[in-house]
């Protein structure tokens, strides 16, 4: 029993994992994904596992299974799961170690069920499978982590089929799933990640309460450091397959040492303070109700806001509350069934085949997914050079000299005219599709979710230069999307909307100080912020609400 | 079926399955009247003349508008097409214009032999195709799947006949295996009957299987790629136990769907199979009167395999819409 | 730049030799189409390289002149297939409304048909020309090009790209020809390869029925059709042209493949 209690559930030394890749047309190569990575998780201790996207933190969590998606390949270095170098056993070992030793919880629950079976066999299988519960005692207990994990009718929910259940409730349901066998060890794989975020703090909630109670240890995997912060002991920062700082939670989110972990840290920070209002209103939205052909449904109902010359107006919501429709709605394509969108003072018609083209012109947007938003068969010259033809006519040196301008502006430079968007990186596509907006001279630019694809620091050097665009060429934005952090950090004026309503509008300061109503004041107290405690906050005000009502 | 698990009671009335089902049946009828259509109006209304066509260009004017008459041509389309649905409907085909015999008792017997050849076939290739499947499945970009990928793909680029002619050389010329030629006449034996039929099964078989087989692979592949598989794998369950717990279920509708697919080929493929093979049966016939312009048993043949096509399909939906949890176990 | 392969190099290869050797049929062939040179199904010599066929006519030379016939019939077929499917399903897709409804429920009642025996319905009344041949295979196999265009074509419609320039302003004929058509473009050349294989495959079967291209004209279905009957005595002209069309099938397959291939790996880089 002594050897329990001091050897770590999980110790990885220098772990190395390489893959191979196949350019086409080369031979095939290896390419390294993790060099030298090292860590303990100390029983019932969380570990998270934060960086941006191929940083390699998902290859990592997995490891600790023995196991490699796609011809990844664990190459150097030792895994040793209590105390057992894990990469010296055999099938029938690692068999064994799998579901029941350490377990799994993956992004997204909704294709990590099986479609053709009732959730409660998926989630005791395991258990059964390694003989550690009888059938009944099995199920007992999947009842009861159902009940921790506050599902609905934890008794009869898992005789359900998987797309019976909302996704919230799946990704807890795979949480009992990974908890059900008592394994010493779970790895959550961005659990929260493709969830709303009134939705993701019951998520986190329900993991957090249940990693205490049970006991058990943990690796967390996100890129969302105000997350990982809420759940776990240490943090490893992670980028481009290598260590960049390991410690303490408390540490890390207080003392970062390192350059690439402050810069983490200091994401959320307001980076611009909200303008007054200047009495000309661009875009005046009266009453304005909207419904699709095919649903019977008033997707926008009555919605009035005014966005003035050169300033920010931010809509945010979550998925489902309407906030792309209006989108569609002030381009023209949707044409609102009642109440009336004025741009510059004077009515704009409804539909946009009955705009001018100044009227198309002065109104511009960016799209959330840049990848799509451009051609891949035009090279960025000619994605952004298109709009300099069509409304302005330029053509020859005028044209490339023009581009050229706009390259500047957009802090991309010479080089890249004759390059196609599948050649450019996340952060430069989005780049050039502001360039593309900005070349058409518009007074508005509609902004839908044009930084949620992007890692965190990514993201933030787009909305710096947004903003600096915005001081430049006195454009105004309206700006939609789900992250209140960004909200804060670059609006003058917000409108909050759910089900089709605004909720709450006006200046950034009053809308984001109290007194709420209670829908903002959900959206507000749910997104995570970057302290310790915070999680234990929101859940004590919760518990002293219920204990109230 | 769990018992006693029910929380809700599901009702029989407008389950959507049931909703669905009878969907696809309507579709089917209302596909199969329009087929009817479709071939009267190919048949009788393109620029060629039928009277012309059957007596030739050296026909008389006169020749020609005596045929017309005696074949009813001189009466508006829509009531010569409406006698001849009136007549299907009630189990009469016509009569044919070379033989003057009744359509629908030459066809009888010529069916029994067709379903035979291609109900064989289907014995056959149905198990062999997803055999070799799971085989391509289970050794995926290894040599075994590399193999049967090339050799199916040598099958798929050859016409029926192609395959028939090259097996036909091989097994009754230069191994002296089977007769060439495939008599089939009332009072054979099942073995007798089976012994005949050998050759153009096997032409059938390979002349499916190699889609079916490709189908079945990439269905199967599809649904091993799938996510809930990785947690089964990840949940420490045995390879077998993966396949048939977790891929097996899901992988039945869409490998039904294929198998279904090429099942309603095969209609095809015995139309040329029995003319290489002078076989008695449907295809045959229908070859047959096409170069002697027999319009009236073109058009019942025509319909027949439509039918039997069309039928095919509307079950490979049916199977595929009752195999789908979603619509099964509804919200 | 992806590479041909091997195997894609090899069906580039017997493709322009079957299209030259196509083209240069009246040159390359020692003898004329029709002429009787010798005895019936004499076997190969200096003289008849491949021997002779049914009623003595030169069988290397009827298998030129009839890989000529089935080669022009079928890029033809496939011509009229991908003019009227392409044009009609991306139409189709831009226009949407009543006009893809109507189009979009006649093909798929065609569909519901087997091609073969449709052709068959059509060809017993109408007259075995070359030219009634081609417009019918071609109608007949567009049903499927149609899909295939107007599904690629809504695909590219609801890309944010297409969106983007509708809210530029743009007129159909650029986002036409544009936005939509150079991303279909190589997915529907790599489809033309498989038209054609299909095309070679049913004029080869409609004449070996007999009611494909009609004597004294050959092509391969057909020179199969006149010689079958020696089969039997183990003489194997018939096989010849089932020889033939089997390898220029499989190698426009393999050029197809390889089309097909640079496509997906080509997803919105450099590229035709």
């Amino acid at each position: 029993m002594l050897d329990q209690t001091t050897t770590p559930v999980l110790s990885v030394k220098n772990l190395k994992i390489q893959a191979t890749s196949y350019p086409p047309g080369e031979k095939p190569k290896d390419i390294t994904i993790v060099e030298d990575v090292s860590f303990t998780v100390q029983r019932g201790k969380v570990l998270g596992l934060i960086g941006e996207s191929g940083a390699g933190k998902s290859t990592i969590g997995l490891t600790s299974m023995a196991f490699g998606r796609g011809g990844v390949r664990i190459t150097g270095g030792e895994i040793l799961v209590n105390g057992r170098d894990i990469l010296k056993d055999s099938q029938s070992q690692l068999r064994s170690l799998r579901g029941q030793d350490v377990t799994y919880v993956s992004q997204s629950a909704a294709a990590s069920f099986n479609p053709s079976k009732r959730l409660m066999d998926q989630v005791i299988e395991a258990t059964l499978r390694h003989g550690i519960l009888s059938k009944n005692e099995a199920k007992t207990r999947a009842i009861e982590l159902f009940r921790k994990l506050g599902l609905p009718s934890p008794e009869t929910i898992g005789d359900r089929y998987p797309h019976q259940v909302s996704g919230g409730q799946l990704q807890r349901v795979m949480t009992a799933m990974a908890l059900c066998p008592k394994p010493s060890l779970v790895v959550f794989d961005e659990p929260t990640t493709a969830l709303d975020v009134t939705t993701q703090i019951d998520v986190l909630k329900a993991i957090k309460e249940a990693i205490r109670e049970t006991g058990v240890a943990a690796l967390y995997i996100t890129h969302d450091l105000a997350v990982v912060a809420q759940v776990s002991d240490d943090i490893m920062v992670l980028r481009h397959g290598k260590m960049v700082e390991y410690g303490a939670t408390s540490q890390i989110i207080t003392a970062p040492a390192q350059a690439y972990t402050q810069d983490l840290v200091n994401i959320r920070s307001e980076l611009h303070s909200e303008k007054q209002e200047n009495g000309t209103p661009i875009l005046k939205i009266e009453n304005v109700t909207a419904r699709y052909k095919s649903v019977p449904i008033n997707v926008l109902k009555d919605i009035s806001v005014t966005l003035e010359a050169g300033h920010t107006l931010a809509v945010v919501g979550e998925s489902g509350s309407g906030k792309s429709t209006l989108a569609r709605a002030i381009t023209g394509l949707l044409p609102p069934i009642a109440g009336q969108i004025s741009f510059n003072d004077q009515p704009l018609p409804p539909a946009m085949q009955d705009r001018s083209k100044d009227e198309l012109r002065d109104l511009q947007m960016i799209f959330q997914m840049a990848d799509v938003a451009m051609n891949p068969r035009q090279t960025v010259g000619q994605i952004i050079g298109r709009p300099l033809t069509f409304y302005f006519g330029l053509r020859g040196s005028a044209r490339k000299a023009r581009i050229r301008e706009l390259l500047d502006q957009i802090e991309m430079g010479r080089g890249f005219e004759d390059r196609y968007p599948a050649e450019l990186s996340g952060g430069q596509k989005q780049r050039v599709c502001i360039a593309r907006a900005l070349a058409a001279k518009p007074k508005l630019i509609i902004c839908d979710e044009v930084t949620s694809a992007l890692d965190p620091l990514v993201a933030d050097g787009i909305l710096r230069l947004l903003l600096d665009l915005q001081a430049q060429e006195n454009v105004a934005y309206l700006f939609i999307t789900h992250d209140l952090a960004t909200v804060r950090a670059i609006a003058d004026k917000i409108a909050v909307m759910h089900k089709g309503k605004i909720v709450r509008y006006g200046p950034k300061s009053q809308v984001l100080t109290p007194p709420f109503d209670d829908y903002t004041d959900l959206l507000l107290s749910s997104v995570p912020e970057m302290r310790l405690g915070w999680l234990e906050e929101v859940i004590a005000n919760a518990k002293m609400q219920a204990a109230g009502n | 079926m769990q018992g006693g698990h029910m929380s809700h009671a599901e009702s029989v009335f407008m389950h959507p399955v049931v909703l669905l089902i009878s969907q696809r049946l309507t579709i089917g009828m209302l596909l199969l009247f329009a087929v009817s259509i479709l071939i009267f109006v190919g048949t009788e209304m393109l620029p060629g003349d039928v009277a012309q066509a059957i007596l030739g260009q050296a026909a008389t004017p006169q020749a020609v508008a005596n045929l017309r008459l005696e074949m009813g041509l001189n009466e508006p389309a829509l009531s010569r097409y409406l006698s001849w649905l009136w007549g299907i409907l009630h189990g009469d085909l016509g009569t044919s214009l070379t033989t003057q015999k009744d359509i629908a008792t030459a066809i009888s017997g010529r069916l029994y032999n067709t379903l035979f050849l291609a109900f064989w076939a289907a014995i056959i290739a149905v198990p062999l195709a997803i055999g070799l499947g799971l085989i391509a499945v289970r050794y995926c970009d290894r040599w075994p799947d590399k193999l049967i990928s090339g050799v199916t793909l040598a099958t798929i680029s050859l016409p029926e006949f192609v395959i028939g002619y090259i097996l036909t050389y091989l097994l009754t010329v230069k191994l002296q295996l089977f007769s060439p030629v495939s008599l089939m006449f009332d009072g054979m034996s099942l073995a007798q009957k089976l012994n005949t039929i050998a050759l153009p099964v096997m032409v059938l078989v390979m002349v499916v299987l190699a889609h079916m087989m490709r189908m079945t692979r990439a269905a199967i592949l599809n649904v091993m790629e799938s996510a809930y598989i990785e947690t089964a794998v990840l949940k420490g369950m045995s390879p077998l136990a993966v396949i048939t717990k977790h891929a097996v279920p899901n992988a039945i509708a869409p490998v039904v769907n294929v198998v279904m697919l090429n099942l309603a080929y095969l209609v095809v493929g015995v139309v040329v199979v029995e003319v290489v093979f002078v076989y008695p049966g449907m295809g045959q016939y229908l070859v047959d009167h096409v170069s002697k312009r027999d319009v009236p048993v073109v058009q019942a043949c025509g319909l027949v395999f439509a039918a039997v096509y069309i039928g095919v399909n509307i079950i490979a939906d049916v199977i595929s819409i009752l195999a789908n949890p979603k619509l099964r176990h509804p919200k | 730049m992806t590479r041909p392969s091997f195997a894609t190099l090899v069906g580039m290869i017997i493709t322009s030799l079957f299209i030259l050797a196509a083209i240069f049929a009246n040159v390359l062939a020692p003898y004329g189409l029709a002429e009787i040179v010798g005895d019936a199904w004499e076997p190969s010599s200096s003289e008849f390289l491949l021997g002779t066929d049914s009623i003595g006519r030169d069988l290397l030379s009827r298998m030129i002149y009839g890989g000529r016939t089935t080669i022009l019939v079928a890029a033809a077929a496939t011509a009229v297939s991908f003019l009227t499917g392409s044009i009609l399903g991306f139409t189709a897709a831009v226009v949407g409304g009543w006009f893809d409804q109507i189009l979009s429920r006649f093909v798929d009642l065609v569909m519901s048909i087997p091609p073969l025996i449709l052709a068959l319905v059509i060809l017993s009344v109408m007259p075995t020309t070359i030219v009634v041949l081609i417009v019918v295979m071609g109608l007949l196999d567009s049903t499927r090009v149609f899909r295939l265009s107007r599904a690629v074509a809504v695909d590219i419609t609801v890309m944010d790209y297409v969106e983007a320039a509708r809210l530029r302003g743009e007129g159909t004929v650029w986002i036409v020809f544009r936005e939509i058509l150079p991303n279909a473009l190589s997915l529907l050349i790599a489809e033309l390869g498989l038209r054609f294989i299909f095309a070679v495959l049913f004029i080869s079967t409609l004449s070996f029925l007999g009611l494909g291209v009609q004597p004294p004209a050959a092509d391969w279905g057909g020179i199969v059709k006149e010689n079958k009957d020696g089969l039997v005595y183990g003489i194997s002209a018939a096989l010849m042209p089932t020889i033939a069309i089997a390898v220029l099938a499989i190698s426009v397959n393999l050029v197809a493949d390889w089309a097909l291939n640079r496509t997906s790996s080509l997803k919105g880089g450099r590229g035709a």
